[in-house]
C-alpha cells in the first residue's frame, strides 16, 4: 500500500523496503489512534447512559462474570499466540506463523461466538438494545469491539491465503505487524470494556 | 424489493425543484455528450479518475468543490429572496419545509462539499511539493479518500430529485433528527453523505500527516517546513482526532433511527444534550480544520508579495499548535444556554476568548511581515488583505459569543449567522480563492487573470459587508436564525438589502468564472515556463510548472527556512549537476472509483431500507478492496532516461519561450 516514494535509485535494497515498511507501520499506529477516538467517544457515551435503565435491568441484573472472564482470556491468550506469531515471523519461520495466526484465529472465533450468544441471549431474555438507554450503549459498545474482531478474523484469514501464496516479503511482513498490532489494540480496549463496564457494573 | 422507494418519492409537485433538476439534467446529458463526441472517456478514466497522482486529485477536489458552491450558493440566495419578500403577512415563494430543507443543505454543503474538498485540495497540490516528496505516503487511499468524498457530493445531490433532504439544520440536532421527529428520508440522506465522506476524510488526515513527518526532503526539519504545510499538518491532526468523533455520534443516530435504540431520544432514558456535546466536540475542531490551512495560505501570499521572510516564523508555528490544542477545550460554547451551570460556562468562555491570543499573534505577525516590505498588490494579496479586516472583526463577534451572559441573548439569533459567515467567508472563502489563484499556475502552467480576480475579490468583499452587516442589525432587533417568514414588517429593508449583498457576491462567483474562461483563453499569453511565476520562496517553485508527475526529478535538499529564496539569492549554480536515476512511483488504480462506487450503492440502498441492494453494495466493497489486496503490481520504476527525457522537453520549451520573449523584445523596441 505505502511506496517509498521517498527513496529513489534503482536498487531496491533491504533497507529500502524496510523504510516502506516503516511508513506503513507507523501509518497504522495513527490509524489506530483515530479508531480509539471513536472507542472513546463509546466509552463516554455509555458513562452518561449507564443509569438510563428505564426501569428496565441494570447492570448488575445482567451481566456474569465468570461468562465473561472466559471471553476475556480466550481473547488475552489470542494476544499471547499471536505474539508467538511474530516471534515466528521474525526467525524467518512460515509454517510456524501460519499455525499462531490459525490458533489465535480459532481463540478470536470463539470469543466472538461467546459474544454472540450472550448477545442473543439478552435479546432473548427481552433486554435488547432498543429497551433502554444503557442497553443501548452496552449492545453499541460491546458490539463495535466485537465487530472489529470480527474484522481481525477476516483479515488473519486473507493474511493466511497470503501467506500460504506470496510467503513472506515486503508486502506480507508489514501487513503482518499492522494485524498484530490491532489485534493486542482490540485486546487493550477489551480490558477496558471488562473494567468499566462488566467488573464496574457488577461491583 | 424497493424499500420505502416508489415513484411518489420524486417531488413531482414542487415546480422549483423540477426546474432544477431539469437545469441538472440537461447539463449533465451536454456534458456527456460533449466527452463522448471527443473521445475523452478513456482519457477521463485513465489519467484522471484512477491517478493517484496527488496534484491532479488535488485538481478533482477543486473542480467538485466550485460545482457544489454553485449548488450551495443558489441555496443561499434563494433563502435571502424568500426573506426579503416574506415580511408582515405575505409567504414568499418557499413554503416552510422546503426552506428548511434549503437552510439544512446549504450549511451541509458548504462546510463539507465545498470548503473541506477546497482545503484538502489544496493541501494535496502544495504539501508533497512543499516538503519534497514524490507523492503522498499512501497513494491508492489518497485517491480512495477522493472518491469517497466524490460519491457523498453525488448522494446529496441525488437527495434532490428522490425523496427529499434533512429539514433539520446541518448539525441535525437530536431529537428533531430523530425517527419520532423526522420519519422521512432526509436525515438518512444526511447521515450516510456525512459518513462516507467522513471516512474519506478521516483517511486523507492519516495520509498526509505521515506524509509530512516521514517523507520530508533532506534537510528540512520540521521548523524548516513552510508554514502551509505547518498549517496542514495541525489541520490533519485535527482530522485524527475529530472526525472519529463525528462518525461516533452519526453512528449512533443511526442506531436511534434504524434499530429504535435511545440514544438521544427523549425517553427510555436517552440523553439529547449528549448529541450536541458530541457534535461539537467534532465541530469546533472542524472550523479550524478549515481556518489553519487558510492561515497558511495567507502566510506564504504575505510573505512572498512582500519578498521578506515571514515574521516571526516560530510564533506562527507555536500559534497554530496553540490553536490546535486549544480548539479541543471550547466546545460548550455553542451551547453555553444548555445550563451546564455558571462554572463549566465560564471555563469554556474563557478558553474561547484564549483562543483570540495566538490568532492575534499572526495578525500581527502578518502586519510586520508586510511592514517595510515591498507589497505588491496582486490579487493574492487583496484577498488576504481583505482577510486580515474582515477576520479579525469577525473575531472580534466571537469574543463577544464568548461571554455566556451576551450569549444568552445572542444565542440563535441572526448575529451567530453573521458572525461566523464574517470568519468562513473572510477566513476560508479568501484564503481558498488567495490559495487557489496563487498556485494555479503550478498546477497549470499558465497564470489566472489579474483583472477579473481582482473584480472578484471586490464583489466578494463588498457583497460580504452588504450581506451580513444587516443581519448584525436585525439581530439586535430581535431576528433568529432559521426563520421561512417575519411579522416585521421594519426589518424588511435591512433583507433587502442582504439580499443586494448575496447579488453583489453572486457577480463575484460570475467574475471568477469568466477569470477562468478568458485564463484558459489566454493561456499562450499567460504561460509560465519558468515554473515560479512570483518569485516564490518555497520547494514547490523549484520545479516546472505544471510539476512532472514525479515532481522532482532529483530530490532538493534544504538548508534553512525559505531555502529556494535564499538559494536564488545566492544564484546558486549546481556545479556538477548528478546524474537522474530511476524514480520509483505508484500505479494508478482502479480500486478507488470501484469501492467509492459500491459505498455510494450502500448509502443510497440504506437512505431508502433496501436491504438486499445494501449487501450488493457491502459484497462490491469487500469483493473490489480484496482485489486491490491481492494485487502485487502496484509500482514501477521511471527510468532514469524517461526523465531526462522529460527534463530536457521542459528545458527546450523554456529556452524556446525566452527566445521568443527576445523576440517580442526586440520587436517592440523597432
Amino acid at each position: 500500500m505505502a511506496t517509498d516514494t521517498l527513496q529513489h535509485g534503482a536498487t531496491a535494497e533491504p533497507h529500502e523496503h524496510h523504510d516502506a515498511s516503516g511508513t506503513t507501520v507507523f501509518g497504522f499506529w495513527v490509524y489506530l489512534m483515530s479508531d480509539l477516538v471513536i472507542f472513546g467517544s463509546l466509552f463516554a457515551t455509555y458513562a452518561v447512559l449507564m443509569k438510563g435503565t428505564a426501569g428496565g435491568p441494570t447492570a448488575a441484573d445482567i451481566f456474569e462474570l465468570p461468562f465473561v472472564l472466559v471471553e476475556t482470556f480466550l481473547l488475552l491468550l489470542s494476544s499471547f499466540t499471536f505474539g508467538m506469531g511474530v516471534l515466528a515471523m521474525n526467525a524467518e519461520r512460515l509454517g510456524q506463523v501460519k499455525a499462531w495466526l490459525a490458533v489465535t484465529f480459532l481463540l478470536g472465533a470463539a470469543f466472538v461466538g461467546m459474544e454472540i450468544y450472550e448477545f442473543q441471549h439478552l435479546i432473548h431474555e427481552g433486554f435488547g438494545p432498543d429497551k433502554s438507554a444503557f442497553l443501548s450503549s452496552f449492545f453499541t459498545l460491546v458490539g463495535t469491539h466485537g465487530l472489529h474482531v470480527t474484522f481481525g478474523l477476516i483479515w488473519i484469514l486473507v493474511m493466511l491465503i497470503q501467506l500460504s501464496t506470496k510467503g513472506l516479503n515486503a508486502m506480507t511482513r508489514p501487513r503482518i505487524l499492522c494485524l498484530s498490532l490491532f489485534w493486542h489494540f482490540l485486546d487493550v480496549v477489551w480490558i477496558c470494556v471488562f473494567s468499566f463496564v462488566y467488573l464496574m457494573g457488577v461491583l | 424489493m424497493f424499500g420505502k422507494l416508489s415513484l411518489e418519492s420524486i417531488p413531482y409537485h414542487e415546480p422549483i425543484i423540477m426546474v432544477v433538476v431539469a437545469f441538472m439534467a440537461i447539463a449533465g446529458i451536454a456534458l456527456f455528450g460533449l466527452i463522448t463526441y471527443y473521445r475523452k472517456w478513456g482519457w477521463l478514466w485513465n489519467e484522471w479518475f484512477t491517478s493517484v497522482d496527488h496534484k491532479k486529485l488535488g485538481i478533482m477536489y477543486f473542480i467538485v468543490a466550485l460545482v457544489m458552491l454553485l449548488r450551495g450558493f443558489s441555496d443561499a440566495i434563494m433563502m435571502r429572496t424568500q426573506l426579503a419578500m416574506a415580511a408582515g403577512d405575505a409567504a414568499g415563494y418557499l413554503p416552510p419545509e422546503h426552506y428548511d430543507q434549503i437552510f439544512t443543505a446549504h450549511g451541509v454543503i458548504m462546510i463539507f462539499f465545498v470548503a473541506m474538498p477546497m482545503v484538502i485540495g489544496l493541501m494535496n497540490l502544495v504539501v508533497p511539493l512543499q516538503i519534497g516528496a514524490r507523492d503522498v505516503a499512501y497513494p491508492f487511499l489518497n485517491n480512495l479518500s477522493f472518491w469517497l468524498f466524490a460519491v457523498a457530493a453525488i448522494l446529496v445531490n441525488i437527495s434532490l430529485v428522490v425523496g427529499e433532504f434533512a429539514k433539520t439544520g446541518w448539525l441535525a440536532y437530536a431529537p428533531l433528527s430523530g425517527i419520532e421527529f423526522s420519519p422521512g428520508v432526509g436525515v438518512d440522506y444526511w447521515i450516510w453523505a456525512l459518513q462516507i465522506s467522513g471516512i474519506g476524510t478521516t483517511l486523507t488526515g492519516i495520509n498526509f500527516f505521515v506524509t509530512i513527518i516521514k517523507m520530508r526532503t533532506k534537510g528540512m526539519t520540521m521548523f524548516r517546513m513552510p508554514i502551509f504545510t505547518w498549517t496542514s499538518l495541525c489541520a490533519n491532526v485535527l482530522i485524527i482526532a475529530s472526525f472519529p468523533i463525528l462518525t461516533a455520534t452519526v453512528a449512533l443516530l443511526t442506531l436511534d433511527r434504524y434499530f429504535g435504540m435511545h440514544f438521544f431520544t427523549n425517553d427510555f432514558g436517552g440523553n439529547m444534550m449528549m448529541y450536541v456535546n458530541l457534535i461539537w466536540a467534532w465541530g469546533h475542531p472542524e472550523v479550524y480544520i478549515l481556518i489553519l490551512p487558510a492561515f497558511g495560505v495567507f502566510s506564504e501570499v504575505i510573505s512572498t508579495f512582500a519578498r521578506k521572510r515571514l515574521f516571526g516564523y516560530a510564533t506562527m508555528v507555536w500559534a497554530t499548535i496553540a490553536i490546535t490544542l486549544l480548539s479541543f477545550v471550547v466546545w460548550l460554547h455553542h451551547f453555553f444556554t444548555m445550563g451546564a451551570g455558571a462554572n463549566v460556562n465560564a471555563f469554556f468562555g474563557i478558553m474561547t476568548m484564549i483562543i483570540a491570543i495566538p490568532t492575534g499573534v499572526k495578525v500581527f505577525n502578518w502586519l510586520f511581515t508586510m511592514f517595510r516590505g515591498s507589497l505588491e498588490l496582486t490579487s493574492p494579496v487583496l484577498w488576504t488583505l481583505g482577510f486580515i479586516i474582515t477576520f479579525t472583526l469577525g473575531g472580534m463577534t466571537g469574543v463577544m459569543l464568548a461571554v455566556p451572559a451576551a450569549n444568552f441573548v445572542l444565542h440563535n439569533s441572526l448575529f451567530v449567522i453573521a458572525h461566523f459567515h464574517n470568519v468562513i467567508i473572510g477566513g476560508v472563502v479568501f484564503g481558498m480563492m488567495a490559495g487557489l489563484t496563487f498556485w494555479f499556475p503550478k498546477a497549470f502552467g499558465f497564470t489566472l487573470s489579474e483583472k477579473w480576480g481582482k473584480r472578484s475579490f471586490w464583489c466578494w468583499f463588498i457583497g460580504f459587508y452588504v450581506a451580513f452587516m444587516p443581519l448584525y442589525v436585525l439581530s439586535f432587533f430581535g431576528a433568529v436564525r432559521r426563520m421561512q417568514s417575519y411579522a416585521n414588517p421594519e426589518w424588511q429593508p435591512w433583507m433587502i438589502l442582504a439580499w443586494v449583498g448575496a447579488v453583489i457576491i453572486m457577480l463575484g462567483i460570475a467574475c471568477t468564472i469568466i477569470q477562468f474562461w478568458v485564463s484558459i483563453r489566454d493561456r499562450k499569453q499567460n504561460v509560465d515556463v519558468t515554473g515560479d511565476p512570483w518569485d516564490g520562496r518555497t520547494l514547490e517553485w523549484s520545479t516546472s510548472s505544471p510539476a512532472p508527475f514525479y515532481n522532482f526529478a532529483r530530490l532538493p535538499e534544504v538548508g534553512d527556512i525559505d531555502s529556494f529564496w535564499s538559494q536564488k539569492q545566492r544564484s546558486e549554480e549546481q556545479l556538477e549537476e548528478a546524474p537522474y536515476t530511476d524514480i520509483h512511483m505508484p500505479r494508478n488504480t482502479v480500486a478507488g472509483p470501484v469501492i467509492s462506487f459500491f459505498a455510494l450503492v450502500i448509502g443510497f440502498a440504506l437512505v431508502w431500507h433496501i436491504w438486499w441492494l445494501a449487501g450488493v453494495g457491502a459484497v462490491g466493497v469487500f469483493v473490489s478492496f480484496m482485489a486491490r489486496v491481492f494485487n502485487d503490481d502496484i509500482d514501477y520504476y521511471v527510468p532514469a532516461a524517461e526523465v531526462e527525457r522529460i527534463e530536457r522537453e521542459h528545458q527546450l520549451k523554456r529556452e524556446q519561450q525566452l527566445e521568443r520573449e527576445q523576440q517580442l523584445g526586440v520587436e517592440a523596441q523597432a
